[in-house]
Parts: structure tokens; sequence; C-alpha cells
């Protein structure tokens, strides 16, 4: 029982990333019609701008120091972040230490340009072609930002800690009365919290603005609301901005959780897609719905006792569920009529 | 188009002819043929270094290629000789290899099999490689070695540990400077049975490929040994990057002691995963939890960041080592790259060199010479002190490094420290070991 409770858990935070992922992919299916592949590549982004807030923040003044050697026997250069020099040892590592809940606000900004000169500058000119073209194009674009990344960052991981607060774990089984360990890491809670947030926010945004009310409008029916003399467009480009904010926003923190690399936003990517077909192509909900479901249930199948019944399971457990979805309905689990059957 | 009419007497002067043509002795029909593949004709001669350059283990791939460029240059007697100076063989004059100046060409692994092999056998055969070098995985080790074997090309593995490339893969034109899963549980059962004692519980998490399973073999099997019990093996994909899942259920099994079968991105991600979940806080079975990563490499420990601190692991080769040998090599690549050289960078210079000084001493490129010459081969001054390159199977025996994560690092490249040497002796095995049983070295094929 406190096996199958652990993996729920754990589920959860996977299922966090997934279903954030599938909503900026939803949103921007949803109101531009376009199948984005480089999402997984605004994911990455996003796990980058904590490497890079933390590279900017480690910045450092080097002093030499005739007591110590490096490598080399030459005499070492130590090196002292500015933040210390300015801010006083204990304060400048306190911002050190808090990196990545500081690169969310780095990120928003930075994603939301990347989202707009995306939109502008390549994938507005593919609005009328067929979605096969928007797959190369965007999986093209893909390629090229994950190379320009490992020219930059180069091929290997980089550790990106959580603040030291978040260090550990939390055990659940006292709570819940259990004899056994039932112990899960506090910044995996904090992820899973985090996204909860986000989603509740994008759903927020989309209900009770009126800027949420157009482009809700929008997904309905682009025909009639341009006719009704509002630039749809200039919405929903603001949309495939915040698309990729939640995307790189994910990404962000996201990346204590394993250190991020070059090629991390691929291994989201096709998972991600599954989630948003499971939810139902352009569903909001199902993409949120279909993403917890589908991270808790990979969890789940990666349980010893299960995969010693079915070997490989845990691997293939996600397209499977995805094939016996699909051939019950169709449409996904939240899918409108309509979309993508014409 | 007109036909010659054929008649009684061309027919026997042409039959003559071809005949005696036929007839001749095979060496004077090829005159500029020297019986092998690839034979240098002009003055240089190309190597193919066959590493990663794109994909997951870009990085080490890399360093690898800065290694071979420098072992190019020392070759050709450009830059200061590096560990030419040290290696007790003195067959390397600094003119190239046999005179003729080296060149190279390189080939992108990508850490795939059949990308590897793709990539092998443009050098050989577009590029006219003699030689093939390099790498990061024993499935592409494997495989580049088969074709070499096929190709009749030497194969000078980089990084591969699977006990299976020197085992039940072996072939007769491939070598295998690195160590592998068996020496690295035979140095690291005894430190770790002081460390943390007979009476312990582990829980294998295994990387599911030949290397990972040979590695888990090797551990389990020299742990069990010692008294440890192995409580469970999990075999995880290779492409996984999560491994929370793998680790939950380690909490409540009983286990006290972790040990991740994982390299590379797999190692990085599973051993952050775990001290995520607070493994090296806890107390279990009344003893402090412990992780063990059988495998290192400075990149990967820099990878993991702190995380690897106080975890006990092996390596087979470290540029703090203080022999004459290394040192050259670490000033040598210092100077040069402004960093310290990574263990799969010391494996293929030290490869490259050892082909260069196995084709002096033979006096040909032929790889049927070049595998005798290196076949039993003892030498010293390359970093791990006295090596002996096994005829049985093409596996060098030497010392075997046991590493632990810095707990307090003072620079970037400060991440491991060396626990212990383990002496050759401790760590050598019978060519007829079960664990390296089921293949044949075969008999060297020189190709053409």
């Amino acid at each position: 029982m406190d096996a199958v409770l652990l993996q729920i858990l754990n589920g959860l935070d996977k299922g966090s990333a997934y279903a954030l992922i599938a909503l900026g992919l939803t949103l921007i299916f949803g109101t531009l019609g376009v199948v984005n592949f480089a999402h997984g590549a605004l994911f990455m982004i996003g796990a980058f701008c904590s490497v890079t807030l933390q590279r900017l923040l480690t910045l450092s003044v080097e002093t030499i120091d005739e007591t110590q050697k490096d490598f080399l026997g030459n005499p070492l250069k130590v090196k002292t972040p500015y933040v210390e020099n300015w801010f006083g040892p204990e304060m400048g590592q306190a911002i050190i230490d808090w990196s990545v809940p500081l690169a969310i606000l780095f990120a928003i900004p930075v994603m939301l340009l990347i989202g707009f000169i995306m939109e502008r500058g390549l994938i507005k000119h593919f609005y009328k072609r067929p979605h096969a073209d928007q797959i190369l194009v965007t999986f093209g674009l893909a390629i090229v930002l994950q190379e320009v990344v490992k020219y930059f960052y180069g091929a290997n991981p980089i550790p990106t800690p959580a603040p030291d607060v978040f260090r550990g774990s939390f055990d659940f089984a006292p709570l819940l009365g259990l004899d056994t360990s039932l112990a899960y890491p506090y910044w995996r809670l904090v992820y899973f919290g985090f996204s909860t947030v986000i989603i509740a926010a994008v759903f927020a945004f989309l209900q009770f603005t009126t800027f949420g009310m157009v482009v809700r409008a929008g997904m309905a029916d682009r025909e009639t609301v341009g006719l009704l003399g509002i630039d749809i467009d200039r919405r929903f480009t603001i949309m495939f901005g915040i698309a990729a904010a939640v995307a790189g926003l994910a990404g962000v923190m996201y990346a204590p959780i394993n250190s991020p690399n070059y090629h991390m936003g691929m291994d989201f990517l096709v998972l991600s897609f599954v989630v948003v077909v499971v939810g139902g192509m352009g569903s909001l909900p199902g993409a949120v719905l279909a993403g917890f479901l589908l991270g808790i249930l990979e969890s789940l199948a990666s349980m010893n006792e299960i995969k010693n019944i079915i070997y490989g399971i845990d691997q293939i457990i996600i397209y499977v569920v995805a094939i016996v979805i699909l051939l019950v309905r169709p449409r996904g689990l939240m899918g409108r009529r309509g979309v993508m059957e014409e | 188009m007109s036909f010659t009419k054929l008649t009684r007497r061309g027919l026997i002067q042409t039959g003559a002819v071809a005949g005696a043509g036929l007839a001749l002795p095979t060496y004077l029909r090829a005159e500029n043929h020297t019986g092998f593949t690839n034979a240098p004709t002009g003055s240089t001669v190309t190597l193919g270094f066959n590493v990663p350059q794109t994909g997951p283990y870009a990085e080490e791939g890399l360093d690898e290629l800065r290694a071979q460029e420098l072992a190019v240059e020392h070759l050709n007697g450009e830059g200061d000789g590096g560990m030419m100076n040290t290696f007790s063989s003195k067959a390397l004059k600094g003119n190239g290899i046999l005179g003729k100046k080296v060149e190279y060409v390189t080939g992108d692994t990508q850490t795939k099999s059949d990308a590897a092999r793709a990539s092998a056998k443009a050098m050989i055969e577009k590029d006219g490689a003699v030689m093939i070098n390099g790498g990061s995985s024993s499935g592409v080790a494997v495989a580049v070695q088969g074709l070499c074997q096929e190709a009749g090309v030497i194969f000078m593995a980089g990084l591969t540990h699977s006990n299976d490339t020197t085992g039940k893969d072996k072939k007769a034109n491939g070598f295998r400077h690195f160590f592998n899963g068996y020496m690295s549980a035979a140095a690291l059962a005894p430190v770790l049975k002081n460390a943390y004692g007979e009476d312990r519980r582990a829980y294998h998490l295994t990387a599911d490929y030949t290397w990972g399973w040979t590695q888990q073999e090797s551990i389990a099997a020299a742990t069990e040994a010692m008294g440890w019990e192995t409580v469970n093996n999990v075999l995880t994909p290779l492409a996984s990057t999560d491994f929370s899942s793998y680790i939950a259920p380690v909490l409540n099994s009983g286990a006290d002691v972790l040990v991740l079968n994982h390299y590379g991105g797999n190692m990085v991600n599973s051993l952050t995963n775990a001290v995520q979940f607070g493994l090296l806080d806890k107390e279990v079975n009344g003893k402090k939890f412990e992780i063990v990563v059988p495998l290192y490499s400075e990149l990967m420990a820099a990878g993991a960041g702190s995380n690897v601190q106080g975890v006990i692991g092996s390596m087979n080769w470290n540029w703090q080592l203080q022999d004459e040998g290394s040192k050259a090599f670490v000033k040598s690549f210092g100077e040069k790259y402004g960093r310290p050289p990574s263990n799969s960078a010391h494996t293929c210079y030290v490869q490259t060199l050892l082909y260069a000084d196995a084709v002096e001493r033979a006096g040909t490129f032929n790889p049927c010479g070049v595998v005798e010459a290196l076949e039993d081969f003892e030498f010293d001054g390359l970093g791990n002190g006295p090596v002996l390159y096994r005829g049985d199977d093409h596996q060098c025996f030497k010392d075997v490094l046991v590493m632990k994560g810095k707990e307090n690092p003072t620079n970037e490249y400060d991440t491991l420290e060396i626990v212990e040497v383990t002496p050759r002796a401790q760590v050598e095995y019978a060519p007829d070991h079960p664990m390296f049983a089921g293949g044949e070295l075969g008999k060297c094929n020189p190709g053409a």
C-alpha cells in the first residue's frame, strides 16, 4: 500500500511536468492551430534560464592565492562572486542559493520574448500550411535551439541545485499512520505545488479576464470573433508567448530535479504530445487531466511487482493507455467535436 | 563495332599470356599492394578517431578528441612530447610512425552502435584509416570492434567497461586499455568492506544493456563474496531521465546500500534523484545508508555536483596521480587546453601511443604484425604503473583507482579524491573466468 502511495506521489510530480508542457501545447494548438514540436525546446530553454541566472549570480572576481596551487602547480586563482562582494558573504551566498526560484522572475520576460519572436518570425508563416509542414519546421527549430544551447553550455548536464532549505524529504507515513517510510523530496512537492498554481493561473486568466474570454471565443470560432472587429491574431500571438512562458517556468523549476542538458526537451516532447492526444486535441482540462493520469500510470508501471509480471511495461505503458483510450474515445478524454476531424 | 575473328593461334597466345599471369607469385602481381587493408603508401598514415561528437556523451567525446590530437602532435614531434618521454618503450622517435607523418580523421559515434559502425566504415573505406580509436560506450565498442575485425584494421577501444568487450565479444584485431566491470568490483569490494562492513543489504539499479548487466554481475558477486546480501536488482531503461520511480521502492526494501550501475547521464540523474530522496541522510538496519557508483568519470562527477560527496566508485586513471607519466600528460594536456584530462581522454591518448609503438616495434602497419607486438606486451610510464596487455584476451591489466566524491572541493575540477590504488594482482583473473566465457579471440585479420 505504501509503495502504491509513493508511486502516486511520484506520478504527481512527473504528471506536473507533462501537464504544464501539454497545457502550453494545447494553448498553441487551440488558438493558432499549430502543432508545435519546438515546445520541448522551450521547456529546455526554461531550465537553462535557471542555469544562466546561476552563472550570472556566480560571476566572480579572480584573485591569486600564492598559498594554493592549481592542477598545473601554478598559484590558484580564487574566485569570489561579485554578489558576495556587494552584499557580504552570507547574503551573497543566500542569493546564489536561491537562484532557481529567482530564475522564475528572470525567465518570464525571456520566455515571453522568445515566444513572440518565434511566433512573429517563423510560426505565423505556417498558419495556413498543412500540419505536416508545421511539424517539420517546428521540429527543425527545436534542433536549432538545442544546438545553440549546446554550443554555449556544452553537452554535459549542469548541476542546478534547489535552495538548501528544500534539501531532503518529507515523510508522509506519520501523517497517514503508516509504520513504514513514505518519504518524498521537498523540492518535488514544491514542483507539484508550483505546477498547480501555474495551471490554476492559466485557467483563471482564460476564465475570468476579458482577454481570456476573447481568446476562448476565438478558439471556438475565430472567424466570427474577427468579424466583430477584434484583432484576434494579436491576442493569439500573446497566447503563444504565454504558452512559451508556461513551458519555460516548468523547465525553470525542473532544473534541480534533473541537471539540465541540451536534449532534455526532446525527452519530454513525445510524451507530452501523447498527453495532448489522450486529453483531447485542443482541450485544456483534458491536457491537465491526461498529464497527471499518465504520469501516475507511468510511475505505477515501474513498480517491481508490476514489472515482474510484464517485463518492460514501464517503457510502453503510456502508449498502451493512449491506444486503449483512443480506441474507446477517438477524440481523447475531453476532446471537442470537429477538432482535427475534417 | 567489329569482332576479331578467333583463330586457334590467337586462342593459344591469349591463353598462354593469361595463364602466365595467373601463375605469377602473389607478391609479383601486387607490386603496390602490401597485403593488408589501407596499407600506407605515401609519406603519411591516417588514424581514425571515432568518438561521440553529438548526443549525451559529446562532452566526453570532445575530451577524447583533445587527447587524440595531442597524441598525434607528440607522435609527429611537436609539443613537449607528453608521455612519450616517460613511456618505458623507446621505439617512438617523434618522427611520426615508421617515418610517416601521422594524420587523422574523425567520426561521430553519436553513442549509437549503428552510427558508430557507419562512421568507422567511412573512415576505413573513404579516408583509408589504418586504425580506429575511441568511443564512450560498450555497445559501441563491441559493434565497432566487430567491424574492424571484418575490415582488417586494428581497433584500440576507448572508454568501454563491459566485461564482454574482452570477454564473449573479444576479437583478435581489438585491444582494450580501459579496465572492466570485474576489475572495478574486485577493487571496490575490500574498500566497501572496510568502509561499510560485511553485513550489508544492497539494492541495485542497473542500466539495461551489456555494460550494466556485466557491471552488476561483477559487483554483486564481489560484494556477496564478502558477506553482503543483494536485495534486488532492477533494470532501468537506458533512455530513462527521471529515476524517482525506481528509487522510491528502495526506501522500504530493507536495503542499506544503493548500487547505481549507471553511467553518463543515467548516473548523474539517478544519483541526483537518490540524494533528493534523502537516502544519504537515512539510517536503515541501524546503519547509515550508503550509495555506491562502481564506475566514475570526472565529467559525470561534475554533472552530479555536490551529490557525489562521500560516494565511493572506481576509475581507470585520474589526473591527481603523481607518477611521472601522469604528471607529464596532465602538464601537456593542461597547458594546451586549460583543464585537466579525464580518464577517457587518458585511455585514448595511451591507446594511440601504444598502437604507434607497436607498429614501430613490429616494423609494419600490417594488423597481424601489430597484434603480435601488442600481445603480452609489458610497459610502464603511461600513468598506470606496470601494465600487461594480455595476449589471451587483449585486455590490459593494471592498478585500479578507488575514488570518493570530495567533501570540500576547492575548484571545479576537484570533485573526486583517490581513496586507494588497488594493485594489479588484486584485480587479475584467469582468461577462462566464467564472467568472460563464451567468445573466441579468433585470428587476426589483415583484410585486403
